[in-house]
């Protein structure tokens, strides 16, 4: 009698043990994190991957989860190769209470490997300033989400930036302006929009493709050297740029006629040429080099912790920026889905509605800590980029320098060419648009 | 005459980037012609001899070591890191594999590689550090006879410059030393060597070391150009077609080969790429070492096997 009531108890105690993670489990937000910390891109993704997990480190000290719903992630290493990428996704969008609640690739290729599997397993997919940019249409591509800005936006406020500095749009008519790029999906992203807008402001446009990783440009900066083009753009990512730039001033091309996308305006794209990066400019998604009081809040709740990810001094910088907003606003479109289907862990098809009804207002952004940094963004069903606002900075030899207003790119440019490729991807797919006026 | 300064231009500096590829291939080949091993960890070794080099090298300037000293001793502590690694790879990679074929070393280089490639980011760091022991800008020579003269990069003269100090010193050390002859009776037979009372060992330390040093040097022009990162490891890539073409046990070969690659590939992405979408370098030095493989299979310089059956 008395083994057998030892024999229960142990038992019982057993089933608690085990049944308090399980629950634990069951109020957790599970987030598959695909990052690249070693191979060719390291530099730039380790930085990002890290102001994403600080961030999620964050809303788990400081406000306990998304409405008491803890945030759990899982990293994977991809190396940027698009095969890891698929295969990361495979093995980790099935994990947590409700599977994955989003998935950011972080890379065009895994984007454009991923695009029909997120539609299959009802996952979004989270492309901040990359990915397919014809994906700003979700009346078509109703799980894509490409934040903030697409490659096509850049290109036009890339242009636009050019324009003001000749002395107006109608000085470009005649000009050379070469595009340097990443021979790959994204580096060859920018392209249609820029053919667009040569013809419309007639300057002659040359694509100069980078292979892999770009550790070797001398052909193509001589080729430049060769054709004297007024300004060069520059669509590069990790190794390539710092390349880029050091070949630029070895044929004596003047940096402050280059002009990266925000992939090429980071801090590990400028120092390793030194002396010779100053002058260099760069699109800015938005955010900058900075700190804002959601910086303060992840050394106070993560840091003073001992659960920092990084080295302190490297908080604020332009890439960690990134990887703290793009987890921002994966939040907030949990938050948002949480306000429709209840605060408990949610799935991907919830979480998706969340991210196409987040709208962040200048008041929320300064209630999150991110005044400054961000301007007002609003997705909707026809619009998942939902703002498309860019700046330009300028790397003085220490720090990087803002040196423009606000831009925003042009739809009356960009729209048609989104309309015409979603609708052939949409017939090619088989997809029937939604009608987003019927969208609540 | 433009035209004819711009094919110049595209030659010369092909020719100068060729010469910093031999730089990476020299490794392969001392280590294929002194035991007939081919060395996937070649790449890794240029990373992690470099940072070793600028870790060190930041480490005493920052603490107020003259500039020149800090090189000195950055040097040494780079090439002591090698030798370290020569050791240890000797020790327990290669050395117990002695006369297994020639794959299964091969396929323990590649384990190596990982094993290399992981402890030097984690010793050293894994950020982008600059390097500036030579100059980079460049001279433009002939102005008066070419509209904006002919640009020459000073950095990919230094390479060459120190890629034929190295050559002659590798041939010398190769063909007129008694280590040399045994590292080539090593390579020819394992076991042939040992019974004739060469310590191979010993023979298989020096040139790793060798090959370590060799890297060294390639971190020292290639950090200067790059920046020391992770990507150093992908010229590997870029020195397979020079080998290719100028054989696995030529020390000139190697040469030649980057040569050949060098002025091939930029002119061919100058005068060609732009009419097949460009981008086409990488694959064209391929497509020139597949063309020397059909006419000779051993490489321009290879030494031809023949063996009895």
């Amino acid at each position: 009698m008395i083994r057998k009531t030892l024999a229960l108890a142990a038992a019982a105690i057993g089933m608690t043990a085990i049944a308090e993670p399980v629950l634990a489990q069951q109020n957790e937000q599970f987030i598959p994190l695909l990052v690249y910390r070693s191979g060719a891109y390291a530099v730039n993704g380790v930085p990002y991957a890290n102001g994403v997990v600080d961030y999620y480190n964050l809303v788990n000290e400081r406000d306990g989860g998304v409405n008491g719903v803890k945030l759990t992630f899982e990293e994977c290493e991809t190396a940027y190769a698009t095969d890891k990428g698929v295969e990361c996704y495979e093995r980790l969008k099935g994990k947590g209470p409700t599977g994955a609640a989003y998935v950011n690739p972080l890379s065009t290729g895994i984007t454009f490997a991923l695009t029909e599997k997120t539609l299959a397993d009802k996952i979004p997919i989270i492309t901040m300033g990359y990915g397919r940019a014809d994906s700003k249409n979700g009346s078509v591509f109703t799980w894509n989400f490409p934040l903030l800005g697409t490659y096509w936006s850049a290109a036009d406020i890339a242009i636009q930036h050019v324009a003001r500095e000749m002395g107006g749009a109608d000085k470009l008519k005649g000009k050379k302006i070469s595009l340097v790029y990443h021979d790959s999906p994204y580096g060859k992203e920018p392209i249609p929009a820029l053919q667009v807008l040569a013809q419309k402001h007639g300057f002659e446009f040359t694509p100069v493709p980078v292979t892999h990783p770009g550790v070797e440009q001398k052909s193509q900066w001589l080729a430049i050297r060769q054709n004297r083009p007024d300004y060069v753009l520059l669509w590069g990512w990790g190794v390539m740029n710092g390349t880029a730039i050091r070949e630029a001033a070895a044929v004596a091309y003047p940096r402050d006629k280059m002009l990266g996308v925000w992939w090429s305006g980071a801090e590990p794209d400028v120092t390793p040429a030194g002396a010779e990066s100053v002058g260099y400019k760069a699109l800015m998604l938005q955010h900058g080099a900075q700190r804002t009081p959601v910086h303060a809040d992840i050394e106070k709740h993560v840091y003073a912790k001992g659960k920092g990810i990084t080295e302190k001094d490297k908080i604020g910088e332009v890439l960690y920026n990134r990887g703290v907003v793009n987890a921002m606003l994966g939040v907030e479109a949990i938050r948002t889905a949480q306000s429709k289907f209840g605060k408990k862990p949610l799935t991907g098809e919830q979480v998706r509605w969340g991210y196409e009804n987040l709208n962040l207002s200048a008041e929320r952004l300064k209630e999150l800590g991110f005044e400054g940094m961000l301007r007002p963004i609003k997705i909707t069903c026809a619009d998942h980029e939902g703002a498309r606002d860019g700046r330009v900075q300028q790397w003085d030899g220490k720090a990087w320098k803002i040196i423009s207003d606000w831009y925003t790119a042009n739809q009356e440019t960009t729209e048609p060419l989104v309309k015409d490729v979603s609708a052939k991807y949409a017939a090619e797919k088989k997809i029937t648009p939604r009608d987003c006026a019927k969208e609540s | 005459m433009v035209v004819f300064g711009q094919f110049l231009e595209v030659l010369i500096g092909g020719l100068l980037a060729g010469v910093l590829y031999s730089l990476v291939a020299l490794g392969f080949v001392l280590i294929f012609k002194a035991s007939g091993v081919f060395n996937f960890a070649q790449g890794a070794m240029v990373l992690l001899a470099g940072l070793a080099l600028v870790r060190s090298l930041d480490f005493m300037v920052a603490r107020g070591v003259p500039v020149w000293a800090a090189i000195v001793l950055g040097l040494v502590f780079a090439g002591l890191i090698m030798a370290i690694s020569a050791w240890l790879i000797e020790r327990f990679v290669v050395g117990p594999l002695v006369n297994q074929d020639g794959l299964t070393l091969f396929m323990s280089t590649i384990g190596a590689t990982f094993i290399i490639e992981g402890a030097a980011q984690l010793i050293f760091g894994s950020d982008v550090y600059p390097l500036r022991l030579f100059p980079t800008d460049a001279w433009f020579l002939f102005e008066s006879a070419f509209p904006g003269g002919i640009l020459v990069n000073k950095l990919d003269v230094w390479g060459g410059l120190i890629a034929g100090i190295l050559v002659t010193g590798l041939a010398i050390f190769f063909q007129k030393t008694k280590t040399g002859r045994a590292l080539r009776a090593v390579a020819d037979d394992h076991a042939a060597a040992q019974s004739v009372g060469i310590p191979i060992s010993w023979i298989w330390f020096v040139v790793w070391l060798v090959a370590g040093l060799v890297a060294l040097v390639a971190a020292t022009v290639w950090g200067t150009k790059l920046g020391v990162q992770f990507s150093i490891t992908f010229l590997a890539l870029k020195a397979l077609p020079v080998l290719i073409i100028g054989g696995f046990t030529s020390v000139p070969g190697a040469i030649v080969g980057g040569l050949l690659i060098g002025a091939g590939e930029k002119l061919a992405e100058v005068y060609l790429g732009p009419f097949i979408g460009g981008g086409i370098e990488y694959w064209f030095a391929y497509v020139l070492a597949l063309a020397v493989l059909l006419a000779r299979p051993q490489g321009l310089f290879g030494e031809r096997i023949i063996e009895r059956i």
